[in-house]
């Protein structure tokens, strides 16, 4: 009993007891769960257009965060590092499709996504060598992302906000809107679109699969290059990153790999009940550190349930 | 092999004690929908022991469903089919299997990676029985299963004129020699009753008739009861005993080649009178 | 020329089915074995063994538990570093809950603990296929990581929180711990491997390896032709996961000596899931010449500059070891989707014809 009331009661109670506690884990949750919705978007956009499983969207936001910081470091300003590593991230697009896609055209998924692996510690090797294997700090404030926070006072408690935190929900959700009017409005967006939904259709109507994988790979690049900005000032800038990337991938699961609202939700869902599942009942009960595992468990329940993601189309089988 | 006598016996019975013309299958009153689509509505027919069943139609009359119903891939919703005087309405693929119930594919569903002789002794792999203990041994019981089903898939490979293709993969093989092949591992699970999904789709004249040559001699050889779906009426006449006609998921007509070929019904449907 | 194969007839199946129907190959494996099994314990180093020889054996085993999960029944295995660390902690227990245990056999026992495991968590592939079965065997590795470090029991209560290897002895002679010699261990490691891999080509060949490669490449097919699936991915999982934990035992015990919970992270994963790519999926060879180059590559990396009178440090070794392995995974990828295997399948070709190509 005693064990039961601690699962399935105290954690209720502890909540509604520090209500402004909640609130600021689940704000804590949010803040995360933002960070995965972004990788994993780059993810379905890729995905979307190319049915590539790309394992090293993860180590792309390392890399652009990486290039940004080093070329500060070089000593180019801020505001002129971005631009320069969007141009980097720009050429790393190119040079994947030239080098990686354009020869492993019509070859099966697996030996896609393996290469995509191949891609993730070729990217790891490059930035150690050229900027070195140790942490590095983002810079926060030279990009002009303020670094206070707020108190806030709801139910008599208080709570305190990053500012840089909100900011970087504020960024992600220009960036997801200002990618579906592109998506659903541009030329180019519908034509990414139909390559998503059938390949030699969208081929026999005169779109070119180079350019178009070049610019998926290039988006999936600038949205890497937001991630690491917002990450790297909660966390700072390390290959540690990636293995926090990986968490993208019970997103996708959760929400379907070709879903936006399901990346956007899946990653929200992740980053809050991880959160709250770790402060009430990981610390408590099982010692602590559960989010490393959390979400992959999570994802792995719903998928027993509903195999295609909650957001993924239901899958007939046809002989 | 003498300790193992009845292995075949077991597993897929030959149907020896249905006697050749009676009855070795019932579909009765048969609906299948998706969702709210209805693939199939009410459909009933037999097949009899020792002959060659055709299933025909225009496209999307529910044919391949049919298969899919007989073989256990769908559940259907309501009816129920009797096989070898057995009823039953859902049943796993491998069940089916197991009751003597072999098929191809419309488009062609072979192991791409394995060659033509894997491919055709995993069409045996039900009526393997030897331990994963004996197997990491290899030499001993597992060996001597192994040679023994061999043989049975040599035999096949012999009769199907593939022998020079045994250890090529099967991706790399013209698709009408995989369309041999897939009969070939059909065979080699022994069936009694042998389901064929347009088996001469996609051939050209020589082609088709090799692979007509084929069926009529598996049928009349091996004695092994055919039901096929086939879209050249040519062949369809020539090689059925009796026919039945889908449309739209409704069986319009059943009978001799002769008789359906002159029913109006039928004639409608392939000419497209509007309903 | 020396590849000959013309006058060598099959006259029986019998013949057809030897391990080696081919004489040259069964040749050239004897000379293998006589190398490994003498010609290094009279010539290598101590260095050699515990730099080169006993992580390559060792590495391979665990490559070849990955391949046949993921080459050879195609289910795509993230979790390997964690299923080589239950073997290790299950085979640390055995040993300090039984210490008379012969240490092979504590061994032998300890893939059992990981193939549970593993099946365990392979019951997701019934209903969960391709990309989506991933996050099951990463659920199992960080799931599994995090148990190592939480429950104490585990690595009895060790203040440091890391297992240490006794010393143990079979026919008198030390084979793990500290005082064990490093040609020992490896007499144990190439034993054990051989003896492993015997039984692995045995039934990859067989009725089992048939029924992997064919839910492989069309799982629905293979129901149709009566495969029961279930049993045929669990059995996947079931010998996958016994010969990695195997590896993993042997990785903590006849290598490294000791071990935390992070030894088992899923960079191990990787590392295993890299041998298995190079060296060729859906192979048994393949995996010993992956773990050769992915062993081998630091080494070289960090000695052949230095000949040159180029001075490079450890860091740069490691930072070029990676990108030049990634690169080296997608030019496979690109040249040879099946690896370091299909090279030498197509060199033997070449010999087998060579001098008369025509």
């Amino acid at each position: 009993m005693e064990s039961l009331h601690s699962i399935f009661v105290a954690p209720f109670a502890d909540m509604f007891a520090a209500p402004d506690f909640f609130l600021q884990v689940v704000w804590e949750g949010l803040v995360s769960g933002v960070l995965y919705a972004l990788i994993a978007l780059g993810f379905v956009l890729i995905y979307k257009s190319s049915r590539i499983f790309n394992f090293a969207q993860g180590i792309m936001v390392v890399f652009a965060a990486l290039t940004l910081v080093g070329l500060h470091e070089r000593g180019v300003p801020a505001l002129l590092a971005v631009p320069l590593t969007l141009v980097v991230m720009f050429f790393l697009a190119v040079a994947i499709e030239r080098v990686v896609l354009r020869p492993l055209v019509n070859q099966p998924d697996i030996i896609l996504f393996m290469a995509t692996i191949g891609v993730t510690l070729f990217l790891i090797g490059l930035g150690e060598t050229i900027f070195g294997g140790e942490n590095k700090v983002m810079i926060t404030s030279e990009l002009g992302i303020p670094t206070g926070s707020w108190i806030m006072e709801p139910f008599g408690g208080f709570v305190s906000i990053e500012q840089k935190d909100v900011t970087a929900v504020v960024g992600a959700v220009i960036l997801v809107v200002a990618l579906l009017v592109f998506l659903n409005k541009s030329k180019m967006g519908r034509a990414i679109r139909a390559l998503g939904d059938d390949h030699q259709a969208a081929l026999s109507v005169g779109i070119s699969l180079s350019t178009i994988w070049v610019l998926v790979w290039f988006i999936a690049g600038i949205i890497a290059l937001a991630t690491g900005i917002v990450w790297g000032a909660r966390a700072g800038v390390s290959f540690a990153l990636e293995v926090i990337a990986l968490k993208a991938l019970p997103v996708l699961m959760l929400g379907g790999l070709e879903s936006v609202t399901g990346a956007i939700v899946g990653g929200l869902a992740i980053g809050i009940l991880e959160k709250v599942f770790e402060i009430y009942w990981g610390q408590p009960l099982l010692g602590g550190n559960t989010e490393a595992w959390f979400a992959y468990m999570l994802a792995l329940l719903v998928l027993l349930v509903r195999p295609q993601g909650l957001f993924g189309e239901k899958i007939i089988e046809r002989v | 092999m003498n300790a193992h006598p009845d292995h075949h016996v077991i597993v897929a019975p030959p149907g020896d004690d249905i006697a050749k013309g009676d009855l070795l299958m019932e579909v009765k009153n048969v609906s299948l929908a998706f969702g709210g689509v209805k693939a199939i509505t009410d459909i009933s027919f037999d097949v009899r022991k020792g002959e060659i069943r055709a299933i025909i139609g225009p496209n999307g009359a529910g044919k391949t469903s049919m298969l899919n119903v007989i073989n256990g891939f769908y559940t259907p919703q309501v009816g129920t089919i009797t096989f070898r005087g057995q009823e039953r309405r859902a049943m796993k693929p491998h069940h089916a299997v197991r009751q003597g119930i072999a098929r191809t594919f419309q488009n062609v569903a072979l192991f791409k990676g394995m060659s033509t002789l894997d491919n055709i002794m995993a069409g045996r792999s039900v009526l393997m029985k030897r331990s994963i203990g004996w197997q990491m041994l290899w030499h001993g019981p597992a060996l001597a299963e192994e040679i023994e089903h061999r043989e049975k898939v040599e035999e096949i490979i012999d009769f199907l004129e593939i022998e020079h293709i045994r250890r090529t993969p099967v991706g790399k093989l013209p698709y009408g020699l995989q369309k041999r092949v897939e009969l070939g591992r059909a065979l080699a699970m022994e069936p009694s009753l042998l389901l064929l999904d347009e088996p001469m789709a996609g051939m050209n004249l020589e082609e088709k008739e090799d692979m007509s040559r084929f069926i009529l001699d598996v049928n009349q050889q091996r004695g092994t009861t055919i039901a096929l779906i086939e879209h050249d009426m040519g062949v369809v006449m020539d090689l059925s005993d009796r026919v039945v006609v889908l449309d739209y998921g409704k069986k319009i007509a059943d009978g001799a080649p002769d008789e359906v070929k002159n029913n109006q019904a039928v004639i409608d449907a392939y000419l497209g009178v509007p309903h | 020329m020396f590849y000959r194969v013309a006058g060598q007839y099959k006259t029986s199946y019998q013949a057809d089915y030897a391990l080696f129907p081919v004489k040259q190959d069964a040749l050239l494996l004897a000379l293998i074995l006589v190398v490994a099994f003498v010609v290094f314990p009279l010539t290598a180093s101590d260095f050699m063994f515990r730099a080169l020889l006993i992580p390559v054996l060792i590495y391979a085993l665990a490559a070849l538990g990955l391949n046949i999960l993921t080459g050879y029944a195609g289910q795509l295995s993230l979790g390997t570093g964690a299923f080589m660390g239950v073997g290790a902690y299950a085979c640390y227990k055995l040993v300090t809950i039984f210490p008379e245990l012969n240490i092979i056999v504590a061994i032998a026992l300890s893939g059992f603990f990981s193939a549970a495991v593993g099946v365990a968590f392979g019951l997701p592939s019934l209903r969960i296929k391709g990309f989506y079965l991933a996050i099951a065997t990463l659920a199992a590795q960080f799931f599994l990581v995090w148990l190592f470090q939480k429950w104490a029991w585990l690595y009895n209560y060790n203040a440091s929180g890391a297992i240490q290897v006794p010393n143990t002895q079979m026919f008198g002679v030390t084979v793990t711990g500290a005082r064990a010699s490093a040609m020992s261990q490896y007499f144990v490691v190439l034993s054990v491997v051989c003896i492993v891999t015997f039984l692995a080509i045995n039934i990859t060949r067989g009725r089992i390896g048939r029924t992997w490669k064919a839910v492989r490449d069309m799982d629905i097919a293979a129901e149709l032709v009566g495969i029961n699936l279930m049993k045929a991915k669990l059995s996947a999982f079931f010998v996958s996961s016994y010969i990695v934990g195997i590896a993993g035992a042997l990785f903590v015990f006849l290598w490294r000596g000791a071990a935390e919970a992070d030894l088992f992270d899923i960079q191990l994963s990787f590392r295993v899931l890299f041998i298995a790519i190079i060296g060729g999926l859906g192979s048994i060879l393949g995996n010993y010449l992956g773990a050769l180059l992915i062993v081998a590559l630091p080494v070289i990396i960090g000695t052949v500059p230095a000949l040159f009178g180029l001075p490079i440090s450890s860091a740069m070794v490691e930072h070029l070891n990676t990108m030049i392995i990634g690169a080296l995974i997608i030019g496979f990828l690109i040249v040879e989707p099946h690896g370091l295997a299909r090279f030498w399948a197509v060199i033997r070709e070449k010999l087998i014809i060579w001098p008369f190509p025509h």
